[in-house]
């Protein structure tokens, strides 16, 4: 066989695929990024890579980038301007690459990219920097002259990094490009290094990593390079270890119910429903007392299954099949809940992430979806407009296409809700305009208010 | 050719645990389409896509020791007329099995409507098949289509999303999708208006592998070797059919093949393959992938997979 396995590894670790969105503006090279990743990750057909070579000519490296910017091309004709999946796996893991593209729609793209995303690997183009401003260091003011300036992001090195942080995408990457392009590479990076890691903690977040990487020649990609000094793990074995952390395995169980099932098929006669639903936290046994919202109604779970099977008890992130012990009134929209730990809610104030070409109004009844449940809603006052390169709140009263800002929410009904920051399930719904049934945008609840 | 390697050998590069979540994923994705529509239906063609999502569906709906013995909703299959016999047989060999409704569409009945007309009678039915779908849908009056389209299939369902919106022509409107945020499906639709679910968006041709050997789940005995009459034309291997016979000047082989995948007769080619079940087929797709990688030459077995690849189609 013409291939060798790579035995010398250990046994790989069982998780789930890892689902990163890249973020990067244009000509940051990121298409040539994902190419690399494409290629080092075996998802790259032969037919595919033949026709590079021969379009780059006898010996000379392939351009990557071809390998997504036919896409591009298809956007550019106006096929479609959105996010696309991409699939590659290496032998330690499954790897989804959510890549939204950075020019047109810029919000929307990226926060349907991010919804869901176990990493975000923010790319930052080392030659758009100005690294001829003097470091601080070696400039330090000696007779009172002006500090010199740190070295200054890109805008959109700190709006990627803060809506990814704002949708709580749990690992963001930062992705130092073009290092081998700077005249002083160890240099260059120790100061860019430098400038995420303040920023980041400004903003409030430890990056799960800063590499420096070509993504052109593949030094730190999946190949290590003492590239800008470094010595750390490449990009692709840092991903490879991030953990799967993204859902609330702590807390009081919940659980909405997204499927009732016509009946479990246990005892004559008796023949209580399966409620099925994704658990949103904490973890739900047999013998568990369980409040169902809204009805009230208190009951124990009885049975317990995973998929077909039976089991004894399943973790938040994977769905059960619940029957509880008595007959109780229960639909699809309704939660199940460790007793007493709800605080329903029909006010609260939010971060509101708008992607429809029509603006916000204040007082339009809205569809809203929480969990399974479908209601109308609507925007009782806007607060604020946030600066994405900032996330700044200025005054404002409307939000547009690709806007957030933070808005007041009054629902028909009191909803199980929790703060977005604790749980992303009971903490985020969706906004559809009634009149198109689009998409109009994500509420990310912050706290619940008394009623007006 | 290759000789099938068997599959312990590759088994230190084998990571399964994935299909857990690629499997938790799609039943979740099942059991929202059955709750938030009134009547959807299961695209069910017999090819290996369809039969995974079947068998996915048997497990979100039917509980061990259960009463419940039918899904939710029935199978749709929209048949050429030029299908391959062997799937038809399997087709209805395995719905009375599992005791499931079918729905069988006729392209043929299209064409006696006057709905569907051939530029010539031996003209691929493939590109037909959408107005007999639609059709369907509008009679049966379906909100939504369970099918077995995978993202990484070609560069345009790249952008699908998992619950994709059709308008009451049943097109996609890809410049106008929903963002898709978490799980909070948009699952709102107008009248005459439906979806398209697709439970296995996230799946590589890999992982649909790994999950038939996994479950050992049953798929027609053409996508495993077997000896087949076949005629070689620009890089591909055409099966010897009624509806494909060889020209004069044309070479009959007869040669092992398999089927990657299973569609209209008229443009639906095998490869040479001599992998005999599931984990023979495991091991020539990792091969494939592996022999991609890198700057290594391609063997002429590889370029008639990936160039079948292409000509892929199917209901979406």
């Amino acid at each position: 066989m013409g291939f060798a396995l790579r035995d010398e590894e250990p046994a790989p670790i069982a998780r789930r695929p890892l689902r990163f969105l890249t973020a990067g503006s244009v000509d940051d090279g990121k298409s040539t990024l994902i190419g690399r990743l494409l290629l080092d990750g075996r998802a790259i057909l032969a037919d595919q890579l033949d026709a590079l070579e021969a379009r780059a000519g006898g010996g000379k490296p392939i351009d990557l980038a071809l390998l997504t910017d036919g896409l591009e091309a298809e956007r550019e004709q106006g096929i479609t301007i959105d996010v696309a999946y991409r699939y590659f796996a290496t032998r330690e893991r499954k790897f989804i690459i959510a890549d939204a593209p950075g020019h047109e729609q810029y919000t929307r793209n990226m926060v349907t990219a991010a919804a869901g995303s176990d990493a975000a690997v923010v790319l930052v183009d080392a030659t758009k920097l100005d690294l001829a401003s003097p470091p601080l260091a070696e400039a330090r003011p000696l007779d009172g002259a002006a500090p010199p300036q740190p070295l200054q992001l890109l805008p959109q090195t700190r709006r990627h990094a803060l809506l990814a942080q704002l949708l709580r995408v749990p690992h963001i990457v930062f992705a130092v490009n073009k290092l081998d392009a700077v005249a002083d590479a160890a240099a260059a990076f120790a100061r860019v290094r430098a400038a995420l890691t303040a920023f980041a903690d400004e903003a409030g977040f430890v990056p799960a990593g800063i590499v420096p990487i070509s993504a052109l020649h593949g030094d730190n990609v999946s190949r290590p390079s003492t590239l800008g000094g470094y010595d750390g793990p490449t990009l692709l074995a840092l991903l490879e270890q991030l953990p799967d952390d993204d859902v609330a395995t702590g807390g009081a169980a919940l659980l909405p119910v997204q499927y009732v099932g016509a009946d479990s098929g246990t005892g004559a006669g008796h023949r209580p429903r399966v409620l099925w639903g994704r658990v949103a936290r904490g973890e739900i046994a047999i013998g568990d007392a369980l409040k169902v919202f809204p009805s009230g109604e208190t009951a124990k779970v009885a049975e317990l299954y995973a998929a077909g099977a039976r089991t004894a008890s399943v973790a938040a992130g994977r769905s059960a099949g619940v029957v509880l012990d008595r007959q109780v009134d229960v639909s699809r929209g309704d939660w199940l809940a460790a007793p007493d730990s709800l605080a329903p809610t029909a006010r609260f104030r939010a971060t509101l992430a708008w992607l429809d070409t029509e603006p916000a109004v204040v007082g339009r009844r809205y569809w809203l979806r929480h969990g399974n449940r479908w209601l109308h809603g609507r925007i009782a006052a806007i607060r604020s407009r946030l600066d994405i390169a900032t996330l700044a709140p200025h005054d404002a009263h409307e939000l547009g296409v690709n806007e957030i800002g933070e808005v007041i929410v009054e629902t028909q009904q009191p909803l199980p809700l929790s703060r977005f920051a604790d749980d992303r399930v009971a903490g985020a719904l969706l906004v559809v305009d009634p009149a198109t049934n689009r998409t109009s945008g994500t509420l990310l609840v912050r706290e619940a208010l008394a009623p007006s | 050719m290759n000789a099938p390697t068997p599959l312990d050998r590759l088994l230190p590069e084998l990571e399964t645990d994935h299909l857990d979540a690629l499997e938790e994923e799609a039943i979740f994705i099942l059991r929202e389409t059955a709750a938030a529509f009134e009547r959807p239906a299961l695209l069910f063609s017999g090819g290996k896509d369809s039969c995974v999502v079947l068998h996915l569906a048997q497990k979100a709906f039917k509980l061990e020791g259960g009463s419940t013995t039918r899904l939710p909703f029935p199978l749709l299959h929209v048949d050429t007329g030029h299908n391959f016999p062997e799937v038809i047989e399997f087709r209805d060999r395995i719905v009375e099995a599992l005791g499931e409704t079918l729905v069988v569409a006729h392209l043929e009945d299209s064409i006696a409507r006057g709905s569907v007309r051939l530029a010539a009678p031996e003209e691929s039915r493939n590109g037909h098949q959408s107005v007999t779908l639609m059709e369907a849908v509008d009679e049966h009056r379906f909100d939504a289509l369970i099918g077995g389209a995978r993202r990484d299939e070609e560069k345009a369902r790249a952008k699908e999303r998992i619950l994709s919106h059709r308008d009451g022509f049943g097109q996609w409107q890809p410049k106008n999708q929903r963002p898709e945020l978490w799980t909070l499906f948009n699952t709102r639709l107008k009248p005459g208006e439906h979806m398209r679910a697709f439970p296995i968006s996230n799946w590589t041709e890999l992982d649909v592998w790994l999950y038939i050997q996994r479950e050992r789940i049953a798929l027609p005995s053409l996508y495993y070797t077997h000896r087949r009459d076949v005629v070689r034309k620009k890089g591909l291997l055409v099966p010897v059919t009624a509806v494909t016979p060889p020209a004069p000047d044309e070479t009959v082989e007869s040669l092992p093949v398999r089927f990657r995948t299973v569609g209209d007769m008229t443009c639906t080619c095998p490869v040479e393959s001599l992998a005999a079940d599931a984990a023979d087929v495991v091991a020539e797709t990792l091969l494939v992938t592996i022999s991609e990688r890198g700057a290594t030459r391609m063997d002429d077995r590889t370029s008639d997979a990936s160039m079948e690849r292409r000509k892929k189609e199917g209901y979406f």
